[in-house]
């Protein structure tokens, strides 16, 4: 049994105050009448008594309390003006194990914090929070609250709380009780000893069910701050009991702790076997890793662009054949065209690829092959073409030969039709990949390269379809299709 | 079953890659386009391995959450692209004066205002020189593909470890949403949580953190500290990558996707006999200033490509003591700047004799 201390600083406080500058080390910063002492007190008390100081984060905000953690004997916090709920959710989540207590007043609670606290609650973050509500600004020298009464002058509502201009007190204690994940929810006041011994009650309970894991506690503290509201201490007492209980009732709003289970989080791995399989990509077998390619063409960036609408699988025709590349050991890059203008209707992407490095990945001149799935492709991307370009294009909907430069080659195939009467119109793309690669295979690749196409292909449509096998056995019978055509017409 | 660490990526796909390989605990972010695979990637892989990913309900929100968990000895990040960027800053501002190590991407958009979803270049001032309130700084990697993006997770936050400061990733939509090959670095063991962290399992209860110093005088030697810090991390972090640039009449300059196309302009330069060469800042703070300096001797003029205003080119000047020209080639709005912007403007330097 911990020792009962009826008289001087709880253990829970430091024996002096080192983390305080200047030469006052044995006194707080409050003014006389101030709420905070006595709630600094009942938390400081708990602390020492649950034994929890080595575990447990104060965190102080930004108001009266700010210096919070000169006094609290454990690790300190002090956060940005309201965002005390949004570094507990850190400081929880990282270490699950860990006290976390957050200490706010009405102005970072309730005000420029609300949103921050309200979605730490609903998400039921294992912390507790003490609210200390004196309906007024302290710090910054007696302004409106969002909990400040109606009617009451402060430095910013000199004529009153209008609740036409200002709006109602904002009872949180109440609002917070109507979420699902909250644990328990109290609001008592520090004015008579009875109530001071509800608060205290209070404390303990919200610190316990934070020890216990169950998740969020709240307990709203009306609380004097008699400089502010200008008056002397016991009329500060009479102002809570009479005028604030009024509006803001004491008493237990929510508990739910008997039945709540404690929060369980997942234990973080750093091992290697796990960080692998979860990164890594699992080779499906055959030894990928020494592939080459000895084709010319590969020497030096080999540019291609694609076009056509949206839905057509212009961005994943590209996918395909980088990931070709990347199954060949070659440098590739893929670099769509997103957002409103491919929701808009038309998809274009540039994908390189070379066995050196790859400088800017956009292709928008010099272009080595130009593949178009529809005609409004062919009119933007065509002046984009190299000096000795291919042009690879779907005659099903481009029905004029296309005008191209001495040098360059315009290749077509009916690839929309080819793909319609194979049963899927979504196949074109994998029916100009076979085009693609007949065309290759009779000009630029090696006999050793040019046997590889078809297995690379396949592995390629499998990794960008992966789990989905239908559409993987489609695609690639549509791409063997294309190239047969392809290898036919050429 | 084999696995291999050969993988085609996403920009914003690799550095998630990259920081989980690099012991990242905790992801706490706000989906943005285009930054929004980071989250999405984050959410897919860190419950995976046990660790913590969290949506938060606003960018302030997550900085302070990435605030409490790097509080706790944790290693975490966050990403967003500009405007969120925006909103974070006042909680950067508290990570940087409680010298806390965490990681922060930048994907950046057009802007100014809400702007448009395409590639820009216009946070540079904003995370170079600080961001937030108060003399702070950052130091500022800034990746031009998927593999660096993946490889400058871990450099970051062995940076930010090494300097108990935020480190930020800074690249623009291009890096961002291109996908390229990757090699994954090997995995490396997790950080216990540093002597000052807030974590009851290393250290004692002695630790706290705070950014508020009442007395003028404490907080001018906090100040003069941080900045003694910046001046080591100026003296010994600077990083860039040259490229035909010693014998260079012309020195191109350009970070994230531009330095990819002043790469390629660079090429074809030399091809048509003009001396062209890059100076590719891989660290924007500290600013590479050795780099450009060592060159300044043979250099006729320096050319700044920038997809935004003008932003960089205002440090190649100070760089090199303005003494030497510095042009622009810029564009603006989400527009990409072409090689042959690039060539075409330098080919008019050099039939000026400039």
């Amino acid at each position: 049994m911990a020792e009962v201390v009826k008289f001087g600083r709880p253990k829970g406080f430091f024996e002096t105050f080192e983390r305080r500058p200047g030469s006052i080390k044995k006194n707080m910063s409050y003014c006389p009448g101030c709420g905070h002492g006595v709630l600094h007190k009942l938390i400081a008390e708990a602390m020492a008594d649950f034994g929890i100081q080595d575990k447990t984060t104060f965190i102080s905000p930004v108001g009266c309390s700010v210096f919070a953690y000169y006094y609290f004997d454990c690790f300190g916090l002090q956060v940005p003006h309201g965002r005390s709920a949004a570094a507990a959710t850190g400081l929880t989540r990282a270490n699950p194990d860990s006290i976390v207590i957050g200490y706010q007043g009405d102005g970072d609670l309730a005000a420029i914090g609300f949103n921050a606290f309200m979605q730490a609650a609903n998400r039921g973050e294992n912390y507790c929070v003490f609210f200390v509500n004196n309906a007024i600004y302290g710090m910054t020298g007696g302004q409106m609250a969002p909990t400040s009464l109606l009617g009451q002058k402060t430095a910013t509502s000199p004529y009153g709380r209008n609740a036409l201009t200002e709006g109602y007190p904002l009872k949180i204690s109440e609002m917070v009780s109507q979420l699902e994940s909250p644990v328990y929810v109290e609001r008592v006041a520090l004015t008579t000893p009875a109530n001071i011994m509800k608060a205290r009650k209070a404390v303990r309970k919200a610190i316990q069910i934070n020890m216990e894991k169950k998740g969020f506690a709240f307990v709203e503290v009306l609380s004097g701050c008699p400089v502010n509201l200008k008056m002397k201490p016991a009329d500060m007492d009479k102002f809570i009991d009479e005028n604030m209980t009024k509006y803001f009732p004491l008493g237990v709003y929510k508990d739910v702790t008997a039945e709540r289970e404690p929060v369980v989080r997942p234990v973080p791995t750093f091992e290697k076997a796990d960080v692998e399989k979860a990164l890594y990509r699992e080779l499906p077998g055959g030894d990928q890793e020494h592939e080459s390619c000895d084709s010319e063409i590969f020497n030096r960036e080999l540019r291609i662009k694609i076009g056509g609408f949206g839905g057509q699988g212009v961005l994943s025709l590209g996918l395909i054949m980088a990931a070709m590349g990347k199954y060949r050991n070659l440098n590739v890059s893929w670099l769509p065209s997103y957002g409103p203008e491919m929701r808009g209707g038309t998809a274009n992407c540039a994908v390189i690829v070379n066995k050196g490095p790859i400088g800017s990945p956009i292709v928008d001149s010099n272009c080595d092959l130009l593949v178009v799935l529809n005609r409004p492709s062919l009119d933007k991307y065509l002046p984009e073409l190299g000096e000795n370009g291919v042009l690879m294009y779907d005659s099903s909907t481009i029905k004029e030969v296309p005008a191209v430069k001495p040098g360059q080659k315009a290749i077509a195939l009916n690839t929309g039709d080819i793909a319609e009467e194979f049963g899927n119109l979504k196949c074109a793309n994998a029916v100009m990949l076979g085009a693609i690669g007949a065309m290759l295979t009779k000009h630029y690749l090696t006999p050793a390269d040019a046997a590889k196409f078809q297995e690379t292909a396949e592995a390629a449509i499998a990794e960008c379809f992966a789990g989905k096998d239908k559409i993987v056995k489609m695609n690639i019978e549509a791409c063997k299709l294309g190239f047969d055509k392809m290898q036919a017409a050429l | 079953m084999e696995y291999s660490n050969k993988l085609l990526l996403k920009g914003n796909e690799a550095v998630v890659y990259g920081a989980l390989l690099a012991g990242c605990d905790c992801f706490f972010g706000y989906p943005i386009t285009p930054a929004s695979e980071i989250a999405q990637t984050a959410a897919e892989k860190f419950p995976l391995l046990g660790r913590t990913f969290l949506q938060a309900e606003c960018e302030t929100a997550s900085i302070n959450m990435v605030m409490g968990a790097a509080a706790a000895g944790r290693r975490v990040m966050t990403a967003s692209s500009g405007l969120g960027i925006s909103l974070k800053q006042e909680g950067v501002s508290y990570i940087a004066t409680m010298e806390l190590p965490c990681v922060i991407i930048d994907v950046m958009r057009g802007g100014p205002g809400l702007g448009n979803i395409a590639p820009e270049q216009s946070d540079y001032n904003q995370i170079t020189k600080g961001g937030g309130h108060g003399g702070y700084k950052v130091i500022v990697l800034a990746p031009g593909s998927a593999q660096e993006m993946c490889d400058f997770a871990a450099l970051a936050f062995d940076l930010a470890d090494k300097y108990r400061t935020p480190v930020y990733i800074l690249t623009d939509g291009v890096v961002g949403q291109m996908l390229e090959s990757v090699t994954l670095p090997a995995v490396s063991p997790r950080r216990e949580s540093p002597e000052w962290a807030l974590d009851f399992k290393v250290n004692p209860r002695t630790n706290y953190l705070t950014s508020i110093y009442m007395e003028a005088a404490d907080l001018e030697q906090v100040n003069i500290h941080l900045n003694e810090k910046y001046a080591l991390i100026e003296e010994k972090e600077q990083r860039a990558e040259e490229y035909l640039a010693d014998d260079a009449d012309y020195i191109l300059a350009g970070f994230g996707i531009c330095g990819r196309v002043i790469r390629t302009a660079a090429e074809r330069l030399r091809a048509e006999g003009i001396r062209a060469g890059i100076i590719r800042p891989l660290t924007l703070f500290p600013f590479p200033e050795k780099a450009f300096r060592k060159h300044m001797g043979h250099v006729k003029s320096f050319v700044s490509v920038e997809m935004n205003n003008g932003q960089m080119i205002n440090d190649i000047k100070l760089a090199t003591d303005c003494s030497r020209p510095v042009s622009l080639v810029n564009r603006m709005g989400g527009n990409l700047i072409t090689v042959d912007d690039v060539v075409r403007h330098v080919r008019q330097l050099a039939q000026g004799g400039k």
